[in-house]
């Protein structure tokens, strides 16, 4: 019996998805399963953001925190660091200090720190905010409008607080990232939610929660494979948006990216502990479906662009 | 495809004969059809009626262990191709590369490296599987000398043998015995001579061809040389190829029922840069590879492997469980305090990684909820105020701690009362709604 190529082609496709102004990144757009261009459109290599912060990395693992050392006590030293040095495709600027158990800032602060960053750098910019639903409401719709026009990802909306940030996004033309937790039915209603506010779903991404490597990836990876299988086989429009992962806040505070090797000596070298666990939860997503991905050391993200011009 | 009762007891005798055990022709074609017996039990089936019935109720990727005794490795039998339709089944080895021209510490030390591979995650064993010892010196002598070496040294690794040469092939089988050894190594060229050595030995035998035209030719033809057991190389090396070939030969297998690609898959990840290695491995976990051949087993690189296997080849239809037990956090003193919880791992992975980043030393009890988290475990009656007192009584806590004070989650508030009327003299005091409440929570009771 002779092999025939069991090929499979789908209804449906993921949404190209352009961000920033000066150098734009593009993503999405594919009409197969993650990097299976042997029978289809793969037009977009996913996109690596190095994820910043408005406040120092005081609470990030020595591991990760050493590779920003000097860089990394104010926002605009370090964008321009990843920009610069480490040639970054993207930003991601989280909003940490916002937050009310941090330091609070203001609306009106966290507009100065945009500006400031968006200043100094020409590749496109993540703006996210402390993920405090309530917080977040006034500061992403601070940012968003201190960001007019530059055509940002802002984020994230979540079923909480999704109606002001939409209105920010949609009023300062950004594109919106939409976060609900783990779930695939959530996900499709907070996406029907907003485009019913007449938000334009190809101008959005899909973040359906991310989980590190033996703490819940399984979850994130399924929910990912079944999301792109309803966009791409049942041709679900509300499920064709591309998809986030944020990949280091999860990594970096788990047991296995902290334990010194005296500890745990069965664990091995902490240092390429931590930067295997961020590389191989960024990969196992990408192979689920994600086109974003959010991380930090920079070491990780350079094994996980080998990996992708390899897959390309 | 599959056969229903119905129509396997058509191919049956129809004899009622009991010889197979059961009463009826049809009850055997019933467990025939649910796999829960195999044909031989009916000592008077038709040959052609075995034909039939092998073919139909064969599983889509055939069954293959590799090795024997406590570490064989069982391999195949996928049913889906996606985790979330239907558990994978057998998770895929992991095996590392020793070359015959290494040195005899290198090879020494490596298959030392195996043997002591072995670590506990999640309640879980978890370990390099297999070493695969290649020719690459071309010198039959030398790698049979160097097969018998690591045999030696680790005695119940299984092992697969690389080498397109048959005279090779054979002394270093012999040297195996009857541990199901995997050869490797047989192609259009050799692939006489190569069958004859497994079959001689009863090894398994790994093929490769240029594509997976000629891969499932070869394979047909391998299986006419008697051998049934094969695992196949299609031949790709870069993350692109294997991406293609992987997914068709499963979906070949699984979707078409295409038998001669219905067997477990080799793969070689070997890079020369080991964490661009460790995603390529990540690849053949998560797409349909059986054997993952690697050059470096560094521990940080097996941890993350075996995690993501782990997670990977999970159940996605039964939540993962963490033992019941209680978890010491940092390094608690009798004073220090004790929270509860229920045994979903997830629960369980937030709440102790959340205990932990406040670096306030405590306990934290974990109950067996059958897996359901805290809310679910609640309004499902697992997580009951006299279960909860059950569980502190017999833990034994009380000899262990000073204080009697127990902190339960938020979102349970409501059960405080019931809690303190069941656990006759301590305290409950309500914790905060969600895990990421726990730091301020703990380090202000701390100051």
């Amino acid at each position: 019996m002779a092999f025939v190529a069991p090929k499979e082609t789908y209804a449906g496709k993921v949404f190209e998805v352009v961000a920033g102004i000066d150098k734009t990144i593009v993503f999405g757009g594919e009409d197969v399963l993650p990097f299976n261009s042997f029978e289809g459109k793969v037009p977009n290599r996913p996109v690596i953001a190095y994820e910043i912060q408005d406040i120092p990395p005081d609470d990030w693992p020595e591991v990760v925190k050493k590779a920003y050392e000097g860089v990394s006590g104010d926002a605009v030293t370090w964008a321009k660091y990843c920009q610069d040095k480490l040639n970054a495709r993207a930003i991601a600027l989280r909003l940490l200090g916002t937050h009310p158990d941090r330091l609070n800032r203001s609306p009106e602060e966290a507009a100065k720190i945009v500006k400031e960053v968006l200043a100094a750098i020409n590749v496109p910019l993540i703006i996210l905010g402390s993920n405090h639903a309530e917080k977040d409401a006034s500061i992403l719709v601070a940012a968003a409008e201190a960001a007019k026009d530059k055509n940002c990802l802002i984020g994230k909306a979540q079923e909480a607080n999704y109606k002001t940030i939409v209105a920010a996004a949609m009023a300062n033309n950004h594109k919106l990232i939409a976060m609900s937790e783990l779930d695939i039915n959530l996900s499709k209603q907070l996406n029907i939610l907003i485009t019913q506010m007449g938000f334009d779903k190809e101008r959005m991404m899909t973040d359906p929660m991310c989980s590190a490597l033996g703490y819940g990836l399984e979850y994130t990876y399924s929910v990912m494979e079944r999301i792109r299988l309803a966009a791409l086989a049942q041709n679900d429009t509300t499920m064709q948006p591309p998809m986030l992962g944020d990949i280091g806040m999860y990594v970096w505070k788990v047991k296995e990216t902290q334990a010194p090797e005296s500890d745990l000596p069965l664990w091995g070298s902490l240092e390429e502990r931590g930067i295997a666990w961020e590389t191989v939860t960024a990969g196992a997503l990408m192979l689920a479906g994600a086109e974003v991905l959010i991380m930090r050391h920079p070491e990780a993200i350079k094994a996980v662009e080998k990996f992708i011009d390899e897959l390309m | 495809m599959a056969l229903s009762g119905v129509q396997i007891f058509k191919l049956l005798p129809k004899t009622n004969c009991k010889k197979c055990g059961h009463p009826t022709c049809l009850a055997f074609a019933m467990k025939l059809a649910a796999r829960q017996v195999s044909l031989d039990a009916c000592p008077d089936v038709s040959e052609e009626a075995k034909r039939v019935l092998g073919e139909a109720s064969a599983p889509p990727i055939r069954p293959i262990t590799l090795g024997a005794g406590d570490k064989a490795v069982k391999m195949g039998e996928e049913t889906v191709l996606f985790r979330h339709d239907k558990k994978f089944v057998n998770p895929c080895a992991l095996a590392l590369e020793i070359k015959d021209s290494m040195t005899d510490d290198e090879i020494n030390s490596r298959a030392e490296a195996v043997a002591n591979s072995e670590i506990d995650r999640v309640g879980q064993k978890l370990r390099i599987d297999a070493i695969l010892v290649s020719n690459s010196s071309g010198d039959a002598g030398k790698f049979e000398n160097v097969v018998k070496a690591i045999s030696a040294k680790a005695p119940a690794v299984p092992l697969i043998l690389s080498t397109t040469n048959p005279q090779a092939a054979e002394a270093a089988l012999k040297v195996v015995g009857d541990k199901k050894a995997l050869l490797f190594g047989a192609n259009e060229s050799n692939v006489d001579a190569m069958a004859a050595a497994a079959k001689n030995n009863k090894a398994s035998l790994g093929i490769s061809a240029k594509d997976l035209d000629a891969l499932s030719a070869l394979a047909e033809k391998v299986k006419g040389l008697g051998i049934e057991d094969i695992v196949l190389d299609p031949g790709a090396r870069t993350a692109k190829e294997i991406m293609e070939n992987n997914n068709y030969i499963r979906r070949a297998a699984v979707k078409k029922n295409f038998k001669a690609l219905g067997y477990p898959i080799i793969m070689f990840a070997q890079r020369d840069d080991s964490m661009l290695e460790t995603l390529i491995a990540a690849l053949g976990i998560a797409k349909y590879a059986s054997i993952i051949v690697m050059s470096s087993i560094e521990r940080w690189k097996n941890l993350a492997l075996f995690t993501l296997r782990q997670n990977i080849y999970t159940d996605p239809q039964v939540p993962m469980q963490v033992e019941q037990k209680i978890y010491k956090i940092g390094e608690p003193t009798p004073e220090s305090p004790l929270l509860i919880t229920t045994n979903f791992s997830l629960t369980y992975f937030i709440v102790s990684g959340e205990a932990e980043n406040s670096k306030v030393p405590c306990r934290l009890a974990v109950m067996d909820s059958e897996g359901l988290s805290v809310l679910t475990a609640w309004a499902a009656g697992k997580f009951t105020a006299s279960k909860i007192a059950q569980f502190i009584k017999d833990s034994g806590i009380e000899n262990e701690i000073k204080h009697r004070e127990l902190i339960i989650p938020g979102a349970v508030a409501i059960m405080s009362g019931s809690i303190e009327d069941k656990l006759g003299g301590w305290k409950i005091t309500v914790g905060p709604r969600e895990a990421n409440g726990l730091p301020a929570f703990l380090k202000a009771r701390a100051n």
